[in-house]
């Protein structure tokens, strides 16, 4: 059942725009060399931090459509009736969202390092730390997606929602802290499931 | 089917205790008793905005009691909401609830009954007002469930989409089923009345 939940999210998360967060996060990743000049060793200094702000302003992107539809239309209510829990519906759509999402972004995240003249160690480090802080990435935008679902101008709000509770993902995976950052990616993931099933629930009238 | 047929016909699907409603502050209804049983159909009337919706959602589970107790048979609602997926063909988008424990044989039965086998392959998006609402009564059918909860079900419908629904109807309480509607016009059948708010 849960497999067939995922199968669906990561069915309309790919017929969506999944190609869009990855090409905002190429752009941002663009705009650094712009903003800051052509010197390599700086460039190559701030890259790692450079391309997780990308990262996180990218995961801000499709967080309107991974809730709100589903309740707008029913299916929320429905998977209620259904008898799956809220619980399990938040932790597929985790799931499903970190599929469209993270290995892209780990793919995008190649060209993105090529801009900011940063070398194949300081790559490495990078994609590790994306790799273990995208589950959280993924798990904040559901849970943030839940909250904001039918609420007026949400995709303003999930922004002022999400980034706060994102800086400790960006400050252990920037300063390249791989303990803290599981850590702290382990905590969200495995909370994001509640506080989504709550608002879920919260939200129903 | 058997599963439903067996259910004797004085097996209750759906009970309210003393079930007292409130939203925002306001009570819809207070001290309700309710049963539904197998066989039956009630149908809730009563001017807009008087609680019949909320008292289905209620039904459902989908809302909370204030006071009172209320027992529950595996059921189907059927509602404004289509929730169906959008971009998928139709027979996708139903397969996908019908796979929770419901059956093909059902709902090819009820694509049939409601007209709609020759749009199975058409996009959710491109049905008209009326083919949605067969197509969500056509979900209903396909869960299974014992107890149907359909508010305003003939909305949309046609004359042919009435004969159909009607059809379903007799089918599903023959069968040993049990549905509650919520409308303010005539429904197809014998119905028991309720008045919602008094």
């Amino acid at each position: 059942m849960i497999i067939s939940l995922i199968r669906r999210d990561v069915r309309r998360g790919l017929t969506g725009a999944a190609w869009l967060p990855i090409a905002f996060f190429l752009l941002v990743a663009t705009l650094v060399p712009f903003a800051i000049g052509p010197d390599a060793r700086l460039l190559g200094r701030i890259g790692a931090g450079a391309l997780w702000i990308a990262a996180l302003t990218a995961a801000l992107l499709p967080i309107e459509r991974l809730v709100e539809p589903d309740r707008a239309d029913g299916v929320l209510d429905q998977l209620a009736l259904h008898g799956v829990a809220e619980e399990s519906v938040a932790f597929a759509k985790i799931i499903a969202h970190w599929l469209t999402f993270a290995p892209l972004l780990l793919v995008a995240a190649v060209p993105a390092s090529a801009l900011l003249a940063m070398d194949g160690e300081s790559l490495l480090r990078t994609e590790v730390a994306l790799a273990v802080g995208t589950p959280a990435l993924a798990a904040l935008a559901i849970a943030v997606a839940a909250v904001t679902a039918g609420l007026p101008r949400a995709g303003a709000l999930a922004g002022l929602l999400l980034l706060p509770l994102a800086v400790p993902l960006l400050i252990f995976g920037a300063a390249d802290a791989m303990a803290l950052e599981a850590a702290v990616s382990l905590l969200l993931t495995a909370g994001a499931p509640f506080v989504s099933a709550a608002a879920i629930r919260a939200s129903r009238t | 089917m058997s599963n439903v047929a067996s259910l004797a016909s004085a097996v209750s699907l759906l009970r309210f205790e003393g079930v007292t409603l409130r939203r925002g502050g306001r009570l819809l209804f207070e001290n309700l008793d309710l049963t539904v049983n197998a066989g039956e159909r009630l149908q809730l009337t009563g001017p807009n905005g008087t609680g019949k919706s909320s008292l289905l959602r209620l039904a459902a589970g989908l809302l909370r009691q204030e006071r009172g107790r209320i027992e529950r048979a595996p059921l189907a609602l059927a509602d404004e909401h289509v929730a169906l997926d959008r971009e998928r063909p139709l027979i996708a988008a139903l397969g996908f609830w019908s796979g929770f424990g419901g059956s093909n044989e059902r709902l090819e039965f009820a694509l049939n009954t409601l007209d709609l086998a020759g749009l199975i392959p058409i996009p959710v998006r491109l049905l008209s007002a009326g083919q949605l609402k067969r197509a969500t009564l056509a979900r209903v059918v396909g869960t299974g469930a014992p107890l149907w909860l359909l508010d305003e079900p003939l909305n949309g419908l046609d004359r042919g989409g009435l004969d159909d629904l009607e059809e379903l109807l007799d089918w599903h309480t023959a069968q040993g089923g049990a549905v509650v509607a919520a409308s303010h016009l005539v429904l197809p059948g014998d119905w028991r009345q309720l008045e919602v708010g008094h």
